[in-house]
């Protein structure tokens, strides 16, 4: 469904501030397969997930989507395939829209978009209240609501609903729950798990928690400075507990993981 | 204040609310800070008056002017988009481009419609309200044109107008493209001012290479009294804010004129503008930062009290 071959990415080439942020990464993702993401900060996780959406370009390397070849195609031209969550609850929602008109762009995504009214008749309001009242966050009466009025936690699940409206290929979760409270962390996660089940759908999911990188998915991969240090799945993994990974972080970088980089629990 | 400087005001309150809406859609939708406005505003009264001195029926030349506006709001997204020009400075470029088109497309500094037919005189058999006609038909013309913005922004373009405006990677990463949208925004936004122009041309009778110089600050003005009355979130309202800013605007220049409030003379009037464009900007952010800065500063001078910690 997904593969990325031989990535690099080079932030400020050519200048003293260089970075590389991707240093030869491969990945293949089957269909339907729930891949976690975990590493120290500034492994590159980030980078990945935005050369998978588009955002940030490969220097070399190819990103396949479905058999198409997208390593060209720019992020609004990919975003029919892919749906996608950001960190920070204010970047994947419009302040300024109401949540029915957040809903209704995401309905338009990959269409292409004409003069009519974006907002459908009580038919299709229904259909958006039906979808929201499953969030259980009581969204489904602010249909006319300013996104702007709403908490991150209401926020961050809207923008799920928003990436999950239409079918898609893949689904990219950036520490989605990061900037959340930890009530509100635990019902979005669990909202995403609910979603991504029920779609079967083929997900990439960073989060800073190693706990929660092996209690998602069915696949866990650790990144550390560009590369892919660890990829455990099947039956390999479901042996694995946190110290394990811990254990392997330390044996093939020789450092200790430090707790601010990430949730040992 | 005279009937006729009241009229005379209005007028010109409704032609400005047309500046405003376009304003509007580039200033706030699209977060384009566009100043072609002051070149495309003397550009829709000059292709207007040209072609209404060659004969071409007032209609037409209407679209003539609004359609020229379309073009020069065109060019300045373009160069913002394809050559990644700073906003700003590709409305400078267009706005000093049109200043030379503008005298190239009259061919003289100005045009008198004097005597000509316009869509006004056309109108005139219809409906006579006396020195009220004028503004009875430009009202028309206004809310039509704030109702058509309402419209515009709620369809499915619209959304992802609004969207790209506002938060542009999540707009891309809907399937937005951010660079036609500018091109579409601008080009509606600079179609109303260019529309302006035509009919400011055709109500005062002239079109003059000069009358541009100002147009994004009355612009401005409108569009911030509008939002200061009645909120700037939803659509409906900041468009109705339009008209309201721009009416009260010209109503308080022609009183402030005719009471010759502190000297002031009609070659004063860009100063004033910009004088309460410039308080308008800097009361609203006093506003929005006053729980943080400048209240508890304010306070704790008036009050002698040290500010609160927190
Ligand atoms: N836009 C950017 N410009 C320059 N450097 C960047 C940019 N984005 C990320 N980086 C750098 O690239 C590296 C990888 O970043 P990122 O992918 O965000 O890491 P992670 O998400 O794993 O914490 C970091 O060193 C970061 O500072
Ligand atoms: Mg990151």
């Amino acid at each position: 469904m997904l593969s990325i071959c031989d990535a690099f990415v080079t932030f400020n080439p050519g200048t003293p501030l260089a970075v590389p942020a991707l240093r030869g990464v491969d990945l293949d993702i089957k269909e339907g397969q729930f891949v976690t993401v975990i590493g120290t900060n500034g492994a590159g996780k980030s980078t990945l997930l935005s050369a998978v959406a588009g955002d940030v370009r490969l220097d070399k390397g190819g990103i396949y989507i479905d058999g198409h070849d997208v390593t060209n195609w720019r992020t609004e031209q990919r975003a029919s395939m892919i749906g996608r969550v950001f960190q920070e609850p204010r970047a994947g929602t419009c302040s300024g829209l109401t949540v029915e008109e957040n809903l209704a762009l995401a309905a338009s995504r990959g269409s292409n978009r004409s003069l009519r009214n974006a907002l459908g008749g009580g038919r299709q309001r229904r259909q958006l209240a039906d979808q929201l009242s499953r969030l259980d966050m009581g969204l489904e009466d602010r249909l006319g609501a300013m996104a702007g009025t709403l908490s991150g936690g209401q926020r961050q699940a809207l923008s799920l609903l928003m990436a999950t409206l239409l079918p898609m290929k893949i689904l990219i979760l950036d520490e989605h729950t990061a900037a959340l409270d930890p009530g509100a962390a635990a019902t979005v996660l669990a909202l995403s798990a609910e979603i991504t089940g029920e779609q079967k759908l083929t997900t990439l999911m960073v989060t800073h928690s190693m706990r929660n990188s092996l209690d998602y998915g069915d696949r866990t991969i650790m990144m550390n400075s560009g590369r892919i240090l660890l990829d455990v799945h099947g039956d390999k993994r479901k042996g694995y507990d946190v110290p394990d990974l811990l254990d392997l972080f330390k044996k093939t970088t020789g450092t200790e993981v430090e707790d601010d980089q990430l949730i040992l629990a | 204040m005279s009937a006729l400087a009241v009229a005379g005001a209005i007028e010109a309150g409704l032609l400005f609310s047309l500046v405003a809406l376009g304003v509007y859609l580039s200033f706030r939708v699209l977060n384009f800070p566009d100043l072609t406005v002051d070149g495309s505003f003397p550009l829709g009264a000059a292709a207007t008056a040209v072609a209404i001195i060659h004969g071409v029926d007032p209609f037409l030349a209407t679209a003539i002017g609004t359609f020229a506006g379309c073009c020069a709001g065109f060019v300045s997204a373009y160069l913002n988009v394809r050559f990644r020009i700073l906003n700003l400075l590709a409305g400078i470029l267009t706005m000093v481009a049109l200043y030379s088109i503008n005298l190239r497309v009259m061919g003289r500094p100005n045009i008198s419609l004097y005597g000509e037919d316009t869509i006004f005189t056309a109108f005139e058999g219809l409906i006579d309200l006396g020195i009220w006609t004028t503004s009875a038909i430009l009202l028309v013309i206004a809310v039509v044109m704030k109702l058509l913005v309402d419209w515009f922004l709620g369809t499915q373009v619209g959304l992802a107008l609004r969207a790209s405006g506002e938060n542009p990677a999540m707009a891309r990463a809907q399937s937005v493209s951010n660079g036609r949208m500018t091109l579409v925004g601008m080009t509606v936004s600079n179609a109303l001012v260019g529309l302006a122009g035509s009919l400011f041309a055709q109500s005062q009778g002239v079109a003059d290479v000069s009358l541009g110089i100002g147009t994004i600050v009355t612009g401005l003005a409108a569009l911030i009294i509008g939002e200061t009355l009645l909120g700037s979130v939803k659509v409906f309202w900041a468009t109705l804010g339009c008209l309201i800013g721009a009416l009260l605007y010209r109503l308080f220049i022609a009183a402030a004129l005719s009471a010759g409030f502190l000297g002031i003379q009609a070659q004063d009037l860009n100063l004033v503008t910009a004088v309460v464009v410039a308080i308008a900007v800097i009361l609203s952010q006093a506003r929005r930062n006053s729980r943080f800065k400048l209240w508890p500063k304010m306070r704790s001078l008036l009050m002698d009290t040290q500010p609160q910690k927190g």
